[in-house]
Order: C-alpha cells, then sequence, then structure tokens
C-alpha cells in the first residue's frame, strides 16, 4: 500500500500533496496495490472530498486540537502511530516547506532511509526507484531503498495533477492522544506580506531580474507583469539578493529556490552556472538580456537580444492582449 | 549560552561537477571546497549570541580528514573549540546515517548544550533532512529554514520560511534549529583569528570511539546511477525592434510553447 500526507495550510489542502497523491496513484496502479492519504489537523471534515478526487482510496484524518498549531514533534507522533498499524510499504510527502521538515522526523522515528526532493519515481522489480537532482540540479541521482516503508518527498510543480474524477472511498477518523508537554515547539502565526504573494518554487510563470534591473525600484517592472501573468511569481538572481534589491525569499539558484515553472523568463540574468543550476528544469525559457554573448542563451528556448526596458512596456501590452480575455 | 553548529565541506556553487560513472562518485579532482554557504549563517548566528549571552561556541564536523579546512575556517571566524568526527564513508545521500553520528556525538561529548545549529541544508546533497532528524533521535523541538531569531532565557522565538510568508515558532530550549539566508551577514575571518585558528589543536573523535558500529551506521538508501541532466539546446533569437519582438516573443509562447 501506498500512503500520502496531505498538508493541510490554513483550512486548505496544499496543491503540492494532490501531485504527491497523483504519483502515488500512478505508482499504486504499477504495484497492484492501493493508495491511501492521510491528513493531519483539528477540524477536516470538508477536506476528504477535495482529496478523493485524486485516486485515494481511503482517507485517514488523525485528529487533535493541538494540531491546529504546527509542529513536527507531534505530527511525526500521529503519523509514525498510523505507519506502525497499517505499514504501507510506500509514503510519499510534498517536498513543501511542511513536508521537508515533517518528513525527517517520521523516517528518524521509524529508523529508514528518506529520499528527498524527487523528480521522477518508478516501480522496478517490486521496489521504488526514485530519481532526484542534487547540486540543485547539476547531477541526477537514481536511488533505490534498503527500509520500509520507502519514504520520498516529491517537489511540487513538477509531477503531473492526475485529471481528478468523480471518486469516493472511504474516511476513518482517528483520535489522536498527545500530551501537550510533549510539544516543545510549535507554529504560533503565519505571517503573510502584502498580498500574499506566490512562492516562486509553486508559480507555473517565474519572472525573475538579475543585475541588468541596475536597482530595486526596477523591480516593480517584474512586479506589473506577475499582475498580468496568472499564477506568476517575481524571481531574482544572487546578484541582486546580495545587492539587496530583493528579498532572498525570491532567489533562484544554488544558494537559493529551485523551480521547475512552466515558463521562467529571465531579465538581465547572465546565467552563472549556479544560477542556471536552480532553474533549468523549467519547461520553457526566455531571456532578455543585452549581451549576445550570455550564458543565459545557451539554455534559452527563446532569446532576446536587447535592453529590458525598452522590451517590458511592449511585453506587457502584447501580454494584456492576449490574456484580457 | 552553550552552542554546537554542524559544518560540512562542499564544492563551491559555482562548480561545475562531473561524475565518476563506475562508482557513482563525484570527481573531486579541481574542485574548490568550501564551508557549505547555510552553514556560514548558522556560524554567524552562534557567534552573536555567544557576544550577547555568553557561553561557548562549538563546531563540528562529520566527514574526512580534509574537512579540517572549514574547521579552521570556522575558529578564524570566532568559533571557541572545533571537533572532527572523522567519516571517511563517502556522500551516500543517506541523512539517516549522518544524523544517528551527530545525535551519538552530542550525547557522548557534550551534556551541556542549549543550542544545536545547522544550516538548512548541505550544498550538494541538498537533503535538509539532518538537523530534524538529530532533534527527533535527541527529543529536541526544532525550527528550519530560519530567517530571524530572538532567545529570551529558556525559550526563543524564530521565524522560518514557508511558501511566500513566514511562519512564527515558539520553542523551549535546548532546541535545534536550521538557518537560511537572511538570517544574518557572515562575518570574515580577521587576520588576528587566522593566526590563532592555525595554532589550535583540533581534536578528532572516531566512529569507535562513538561507540557507532557499521551495521547501524550503513546507509539506507542505495544509489542506482548517476548522471548529467541532458543539455538543454539553445533556442531561437528573435530579432527585431523592442515592440516587434516582443510581439513576436508573445505570439511563440502562445502558440509554439503554448505556456501562456
Amino acid at each position: 500500500m501506498i500512503l500520502v500526507y496531505i498538508e493541510v495550510r490554513e483550512g486548505k489542502v496544499k496543491k503540492s500533496s494532490l501531485e504527491a497523491l497523483s504519483e502515488g496513484a500512478r505508482r499504486a496502479k504499477d504495484f497492484k496495490t492501493e493508495v491511501n492519504a492521510v491528513l493531519v489537523g483539528d477540524k477536516m471534515d470538508n477536506l476528504a472530498s477535495e482529496v478523493f478526487p485524486y485516486g485515494a482510496e481511503k482517507i485517514y484524518l488523525l485528529e487533535n486540537a493541538l494540531f491546529g498549531h504546527y509542529s513536527a514533534e507531534s505530527y511525526a507522533q500521529a503519523l509514525m502511530t498510523l505507519i506502525e498499524e497499517i505499514k504501507p510499504d510506500v509514503v510519499f510527502f510534498s517536498a513543501s516547506a511542511m513536508g521537508k521538515d515533517l518528513s525527517p522526523r517520521v523516517a528518524a522515528k521509524l529508523g529508514v532511509g528518506l529520499a528527498s526532493d524527487c523528480t521522477s519515481t518508478a516501480a522496478r522489480d517490486g521496489k521504488l526507484e526514485i530519481t532526484r537532482p542534487v547540486f540543485a540540479g547539476k547531477i541526477l541521482v537514481a536511488l533505490t531503498f534498503k527500509s520500509k516503508p520507502q519514504i520520498a518527498t516529491l517537489r511540487p510543480n513538477v509531477l503531473p495533477l492526475a485529471e481528478p474524477a468523480a471518486a469516493k472511498g472511504e474516511v476513518i477518523k482517528k483520535e489522536v492522544v498527545i500530551a501537550e508537554d510533549q510539544i516543545k515547539g510549535k507554529a504560533v502565526e503565519v505571517i503573510r506580506g502584502e498580498g500574499a504573494e506566490l512562492d516562486v518554487t509553486e508559480a507555473e510563470i517565474v519572472v525573475s531580474g538579475g543585475r541588468g534591473m541596475k536597482g530595486p525600484e526596477n523591480y516593480d517592472l517584474l512586479r506589473e507583469l506577475t499582475a498580468i501573468l496568472p499564477q506568476s511569481a517575481v524571481g531574482a538572481s544572487r546578484s541582486a539578493v546580495d545587492a539587496g534589491w530583493i528579498d532572498h525569499q525570491h532567489q533562484v539558484g544554488q544558494t537559493g529556490k529551485t523551480v521547475s515553472p512552466n515558463l521562467y523568463i529571465a531579465f538581465g540574468i547572465s546565467g552563472a552556472i549556479q544560477h542556471l543550476a536552480g532553474m533549468s528544469s523549467s519547461k520553457c525559457i526566455v531571456a532578455v538580456n543585452k549581451d549576445p554573448e550570455a550564458p543565459i542563451f545557451k539554455v534559452a528556448d527563446y532569446g532576446l537580444v536587447g535592453d529590458l526596458f525598452q522590451v517590458i512596456p511592449h511585453l506587457k501590452e502584447e501580454l494584456k492582449k492576449i490574456l484580457k480575455d | 549560552m552553550n552552542i554546537c553548529v554542524f559544518v560540512k565541506r562542499v564544492p563551491d556553487t559555482e562548480s561545475k561537477i562531473r561524475i565518476n560513472q563506475e562508482s557513482n562518485t563525484i570527481i573531486e579532482e579541481g574542485l574548490n571546497f568550501v564551508l557549505s554557504p547555510y552553514d556560514e549563517y548558522a556560524v554567524e548566528e552562534a557567534l552573536k549570541l555567544r557576544e550577547a549571552k555568553g557561553g561557548q561556541v562549538t563546531v563540528v564536523s562529520v566527514g574526512p580528514e580534509e574537512a579540517m579546512v572549514v574547521l579552521k575556517k570556522c575558529l578564524a571566524m570566532g568559533a571557541d573549540e572545533a571537533v572532527l568526527v572523522k567519516d571517511d564513508q563517502g556522500e551516500t545521500y543517506d541523512s539517516l546515517r549522518i544524523s544517528k553520528i551527530i545525535a551519538q556525538a552530542v550525547k557522548k561529548k557534550f551534556a551541556d548544550f542549549d543550542l544545536l545549529l545547522f544550516g538548512k541544508q548541505s550544498v550538494g546533497a541538498d537533503n535538509a533532512q539532518v538537523p530534524a532528524m538529530v532533534a527527533e533521535f535527541m527529543g529536541l523541538p526544532q525550527v528550519n529554514v530560519v530567517t530571524k531569531l530572538e532567545i529570551e532565557g529558556n525559550t526563543g522565538t524564530a521565524w522560518r520560511e514557508i511558501e511566500g510568508a513566514l511562519e512564527k515558532f515558539k520553542f523551549s530550549l535546548p532546541a535545534v534549529l536550521s538557518a537560511q539566508k537572511g538570517l544574518n551577514e557572515p562575518r570574515y575571518e580577521t587576520l588576528k583569528g587566522i593566526m590563532a585558528a592555525k595554532k589550535k589543536e583540533i581534536p578528532v573523535w572516531t566512529l569507535n570511539e562513538l561507540d557507532l558500529g557499521e551495521e547501524e551506521l550503513n546507509p539506507q538508501l542505495e544509489i542506482v546511477k548517476m548522471e548529467s541532466p541532458p543539455p538543454r539546446e539553445a533556442g531561437k533569437i528573435i530579432e527585431g525592434e523592442p515592440a516587434e519582438a516582443a510581439q513576436k516573443l508573445v505570439e511563440l509562447l502562445r502558440n509554439e510553447a503554448k505556456v501562456i
């Protein structure tokens, strides 16, 4: 059996967990087994109906009033209890901020290996084989597991979401006993910036600016583009972040985030190897740069040699025209 | 306030990584090795806390003899003590093994600590697993990917990065924290620090000494193969004046690439 952890944030099911469930359903088919989902939280009554369409046969709801505040300690305790009871062969998490925080604690509790941030999974001779980027994508490594359950976190935005089906299965509620004094650290608040920005790792389109942006004020040009483009976010190169032009949350590359959007537009980014490592798995790359020799053009599907300050206003107009309807 | 910081020696981020297909390892020849960038933020935070609250900063690396270089750098930045836990096992991409070694080292050698600090991930394995695994083995609270930290007596508040937001955590000490870029601005080594670090003796502990046997350290992951990702091919260069080029680009994105 494959078990997929479905993350709930502020009462909502996270899309990247549904991607993990979709992948779990695909592997369950290969292994001729079933895929089940598990949610941890305090009030989750309406959430199962959002999860069933992605292939779960059973949904476990692990409930406790204390789960209203995320804590890896208590969530891992709850998951371990379930895993020991139902003994899945494979457990998937999304490699989201919570998935990365929680899964190692679960793996350590069970004393098993964990593969992080996988970009593909496969069934080979009855075992799970995963592929994951290391060195921020400069290298791909294929791994198998010597321990069970085989636990992996799956990179958001890479594995396709299944076509939702009109499916419904069994909901199994479990009250989890957690002593409050066992929780020594917990989340007390989520603080969002203005306008609840989409993270670059979750965006379908990333509009990124580098040294060629010339200063922090010009990032507004990129924000104007993301205001037009659906599901988009502003990214940046390391040199722009190190210059203090934009917060490091936006940095793409080896000491920033690795992204795989449908479309990555690089404005004034030369394409240092550590930046290319973080965005080369994007499905389509556009580069706009004054320097025709910039290494970014070697990976770009579409290159535009020119001054970004002249290009952006026209681009904005053209995008507005086609995205209006 | 006694703090242990765990650091790793890694190839610098500008490195082009080549693979030995037979041994499933990276080719180290010609690489420039550095202190893993996120570990620098952890070391800096430890030094700042010591400056504010007193105590001691000990830096520990699990790795080969060559990791001495990064321990020397941490000493030159201002750490009080450094220790090498000698481990000649190459990269296995299995964090469970390293976490067991670290947890055992802390239990045996550092009874009295308030914080265990890490970089949010090593540059290379990119696992981001060790801090949470160590926290689990030690029964401690954890906050990972921290960009702001405040300690008051026996409790702390940390802000950690999540998707498009910050998550504020309250925790009790002792605790495990991992540092993200933005937490601070790491200091440079001083000349005086470099001279002192040169003279400082760095004790070496063996896995034997930590009572760790081979079986419990067997990696739980097996490398099947390593390869370079398929190279991307350069695509079309769009010619023309900005207005014309922008129009062509949008047309191609919509009708050819079908991404907008």
